[in-house]
């Protein structure tokens, strides 16, 4: 019982955001690639912000005497085939991976929510209905359903957003609505019936809370994969549109000169990669921290 | 007391469940499986009683309990709130019924929602029912909180900071924020620490006292039964099968199941009491007859053909048993 | 500081000690993660005998059971004093490949909830005959015949049919009876029955209690029952164990700690106790002191009606007072 109590589900409660600060410090010690993960995360959206300040040049600054030109003092990361810095525009490309990742996460989890959440609460065939939908967007992987729709939408950072965003509807859905399945069947929900709490109020107060939290950790996991697919699509030529500094575009564009000067493309893919590693063990991070299923085995 | 008026009338109230529709089998075509979690119940609840429905699970107890919330439709017979029927109350009827009657769970962590502050879930039903201002809430949930004994600064406590004592105090705070007439409680005292069991108990029957609460109480324990219970019903697999008075029916128990159960409990010093064998059937096609002959040491030929209806003896009891203890 | 003082004083004192005890606890004291759970927890237990631990949750019980099962041996947990089990001098120091030989076999546990303790995935008979072939090194048909014996002593009808079962064919009364034919396959010198009823209906529980006593008995094996129902312990029980926040307050034979208890706790552990005729219960204030923050003298003095200035500064020490061990400045 003692044991239990120490670990318990007060936990959960006690970490909220404003003592984030000081809960990495305590978790520098026992889990050291978590802490250096968010504090690898936090220096790319820091990049992202001030990214005028910090960066050499200007992303689309074309320096005439240093085409291709290998790292230097002058240009700590090289130059690409236009002479422009590479270190400029990978600093100014987070902002586009940060938009596109935190916005297109935001529209697929407020549809699948949306969705998950109408699908949870309904029965027959609307029930139906909207979970044929999901399974619909499930069926493909997310970029070849983002690829589908950049081919109607047409290319644009907007619409890679929209693209990704809508891909990433399905597997929130999912998540959605097995959660409100499951609060829904919880004692507490049939209790505040039984006290006369009116359906809506029901939902909005103990079904939702009890829903978005898990969302919310499962958002911060999907952030990788929405970058991931949104730089894809840059790269096959479909997304963001040339000359923005986007890191997939800018992988495309050392491809051809892969062989004899592989920083074009190796230092923006360098970026993508350390970044996704880091976000994903935010992710999985938050998740340990927050999720009882997890937390109850550690 | 037996003037008052009825809070509750359950008259031959039935729940059967279909397990399934029947099939074919190598013997032929097989009838419907049913499980029959109630069959015939008669309970009648007065007001400012207080009633203990003892039995072991799988005897029907909490079935019966949500058919008397209204949160289970009954398949026959009627389950009455003063005098309506509680599946099909007004909305005017309803709302004072939701108002009146209040719940408290078993297990009371799952009862209160994790997110909520004790204030706002103590606030609940009080806000619903709008019985004060917003800018008195707090004294109020101050006040329950002291009522059940816990200090004020609990309001701002999530359940998931509290003890399992404590978790049972707040739901028993939510239970009367909403000045109830009527508590229902579903083992509300037990898996507890004996400590915490005997502070609840008295909480529970000093609230019963001072505020002339109706109580229907759900347990498994004949002591805790007889500690806050004037009247008591003793269940087996969906029947009564003896009720009356809690102490007479546990000083001189007329059916063999009550006399079991009563042997059964531990007492100081005294070695373990010859128990009875086996197990509580399953409740799927049940066999004619008594439902309890299989384990009765006093079964004898015609319980196992006939069933022994809930019957009033002489001695003004009312037992469900051909072969009652009466010397 | 203070603990470490009356620390020595416990070691002076003479203690009502067993002449030839299966096992004994001598000033066992654990902390988890820095935080002290068992503190210098001291009893012993003869061939034969059974004892009960009992006290409010959080005191330590299903710890000592832990303990004795060599089931806390983790970098997280830190374990000081002495466990004497049989001819082993000190288990508490022996490495892991000594507690594989002892553990299943001479010292065996029941757990509180059966259904949790099997593994839903195999049958019974694979269960039960697990330790069988792999402790005893039983071939398939004598394994078979050993297993099935096994479940008829444990009250399991058509014991041949229920090896074939799974867990979840069965209803928590056979659950259990199967976890005790699984306990004492081998023939354990000690049973550790962790609350091995609070799952079941009292008529089974009954059942249940019978079962484990008769078993135990026969095999003359000795057995500690964790409790929280102190009737039931005091219908089981040799000897009783009562611990409060990680220390024993009183142990001995179950007479005279349950009958004439000494200790403020035990008695007023005894007034929380509800039986058929209780009229009024006076169960003591408050709950046990958090983990963390244990009063500094005795622990139980912020809830005793009795404490005076000693008890809110000195822990009492474990002595020998009329037949039985008490921690305590003002026993009567």
């Amino acid at each position: 019982m003692a044991i239990r109590d120490l670990s318990g589900a007060d936990r959960g409660v006690r970490l909220r955001a404003p003592t984030l600060l000081r809960f990495l410090a305590r978790q520098l010690d026992a889990r050291p690639f978590f802490v250096i993960a968010t504090v690898i995360s936090l220096a790319f959206l820091f990049a992202a912000i001030f990214a005028p300040w910090v960066a050499p040049y200007a992303p689309n600054f074309q320096d005439p005497d240093a085409l291709m030109a290998p790292p230097s003092a002058a240009h700590w990361c090289g130059t690409d085939s236009f002479g422009q810095d590479l270190l400029s525009r990978v600093i100014f490309g987070t902002r586009y991976v940060f938009l596109i990742g935190f916005s297109s996460v935001v529209i697929g989890a407020a549809g699948g929510l949306a969705i998950g959440l109408a699908a949870g609460l309904t029965h027959g065939a609307v029930e139906w209905g909207l979970m044929r939908f999901v399974d619909a967007i499930l069926a493909l992987p997310s970029l070849i359903m983002a690829i589908a729709f950049i081919s109607i939408l047409g290319p644009g950072i907007d619409k890679v957003i929209y693209a990704v965003g809508f891909a990433m509807i399905g597997p929130f859905a999912r998540t959605v609505r097995a959660d409100v399945l499951q609060v829904r069947a919880q004692a507490f929900v049939e209790a505040a019936g039984l006290m006369g709490v009116d359906r809506l109020r029901i939902i909005w107060r103990h079904i939702l809370p009890n829903v978005v939290f898990p969302l919310a950790v499962q958002a911060t996991i999907r952030i990788a994969e929405a970058i991931l697919v949104s730089s894809a699509l840059s790269f096959l030529g479909l997304g963001v549109v040339p000359p923005a500094p986007d890191w997939g575009l800018m992988i495309s564009e050392g491809r051809a000169f892969i062989s004899i000067v592989p920083w074009i493309s190796g230092v923006p893919g360098a970026a993508l990669a350390l970044l996704l590693i880091s976000l994903s063990i935010v992710g999985d991070g938050v998740r340990e921290q927050f999720d009882p299923k997890l937390r109850a085995n550690r | 007391m037996s003037d008052a008026a009825p809070i509750f009338r359950l008259l031959d109230v039935e729940k059967v469940y279909q397990i399934d529709r029947g099939g074919w089998s190598r013997l032929g075509r097989r009838p419907p499986r049913q499980l029959a979690a109630l069959d015939g119940i008669r309970l009648t609840v007065r007001a400012g009683d207080s009633v203990a429905l003892v039995g072991e699970s799988g005897s029907g107890k909490s079935t019966l309990l949500r058919v008397l919330l209204g949160l289970t439709e009954s398949s026959d017979g009627r389950a009455l709130y003063r005098g309506d029927d509680i599946e099909t109350l007004t909305d005017d009827k309803r709302r004072s019924f939701q108002r009146d009657v209040a719940m408290i769970y078993q297990d009371a962590r799952a009862s209160l929602n994790p997110r909520l502050k004790a204030l706002d879930l103590i606030g609940e039903p009080i806000r619903q029912h709008a019985l004060c201002r917003e800018s008195e809430l707090r004294d109020r949930v101050a006040a329950l909180l002291a009522r059940v004994g816990m200090p004020a600064d609990t309001a701002d406590r999530y359940p998931g900071q509290l003890s399992g004592g404590q978790v049972r105090r707040v739901a028993i705070a939510r239970a009367l924020a909403s000045e109830p007439k009527v508590i229902v409680a579903d083992e509300a005292v037990s898996g507890l620490d004996v400590s915490t069991q005997a502070q609840l108990l008295n909480l529970l029957r000093g609230l019963q006292h001072e505020m002339g609460l109706t109580l229907m109480f759900i347990t498994h324990d004949l002591a805790v039964a007889s500690y806050l219970c004037r009247r008591i019903a003793v269940m087996y697999l969906g029947r009564i099968v003896e009720t009356g008075p809690t102490k007479e029916v546990l000083r001189h128990p007329l059916h063999p199941y009550t006399r079991a159960l009563l042997n059964a409990s531990p007492r100081f010093f005294e070695p373990i009491a010859e128990t009875l064998p086996g197990e509580i059937p399953s409740p799927i096609d049940l066999p004619p007859g008594c439902r309890f002959a299989g384990r009765c040491p006093r079964a004898a030929q015609d319980c196992r053909t006939h069933e022994p209806p809930l019957a009033t003896t002489h001695t003004k009891r009312e037992v469900a048993c051909l072969h009652p203890l009466i010397d | 500081m203070m603990t470490q003082q009356s620390a020595r004083q416990t070691n002076v004192l003479p203690l009502t000690r067993h002449r030839d005890p299966l096992l004994s606890f001598a000033d066992i004291s654990l902390a988890r993660n820095g935080h002290s759970v068992l503190d210098r927890v001291s009893f012993d237990l003869g061939r034969g005998e059974t004892l009960g631990l009992v006290g409010e949750s959080g005191a330590g019980k299903s710890t000592i059971a832990l303990v004795a099962m060599g089931l806390l041996r983790s970098p997280a947990v830190t374990l000081e004093g002495r466990m004497q089990f049989a001819e082993h001098g000190n288990l508490l120091a022996e490495p892991e490949a000594g507690w594989a030989t002892l553990r299943g076999r001479r010292i065996a546990m029941i757990f509180q909830d059966p259904a949790s303790a099997l593994n839903p995935c195999f049958t019974v008979g694979r269960q039960l005959g697990d330790p069988l072939r792999r402790l005893l090194g039983f071939d398939q048909a004598a394994t078979r015949r050993r297993s099935i014996e096994l479940l008829e002593s444990a009250g399991l009808n058509d014991a041949e049919a229920r090896l074939a079962a799974f867990p979840h064919e069965l209803s928590g009364g056979m659950q259990q009876r199967v976890m005790i034919a699984i306990a004492l396959a081998c023939n354990p010198e000690l049973l550790l029955a962790d609350e091995p009823t609070s799952a079941l209906d009292v008529t089974i529980q009954a059942q249940i209690m019978q079962l484990i006593l008769s078993q135990v008995r026969a095999r003359n094996a000795s057995c500690i029952f964790v409790l929280h129902d102190l009737a039931l312990a005091s219908q089981v029980c040799d000897r009783i164990v009562v611990l409060y926040a990680g220390q024993v307050v009183e142990s001995g034979p179950a007479e005279s700690v349950l009958r004439r208890s000494l200790h403020p706790y035990t008695n007023a552990l005894k007034s929380c106790v509800i039986e058929l005729d209780t009229e009024t219960l006076t169960p003591p204030e408050g709950g046990l002191p958090a983990i963390g923050a244990m009063p500094a003298g005795c622990r139980f003095a912020p809830r005793c009606s009795r404490a005076t200035a000693l008890c809110a500064s000195q822990t009492p020490p474990l002595r020998a007072l009329e037949g039985r061990d008490i921690a305590c400045w003002h026993p009567g």
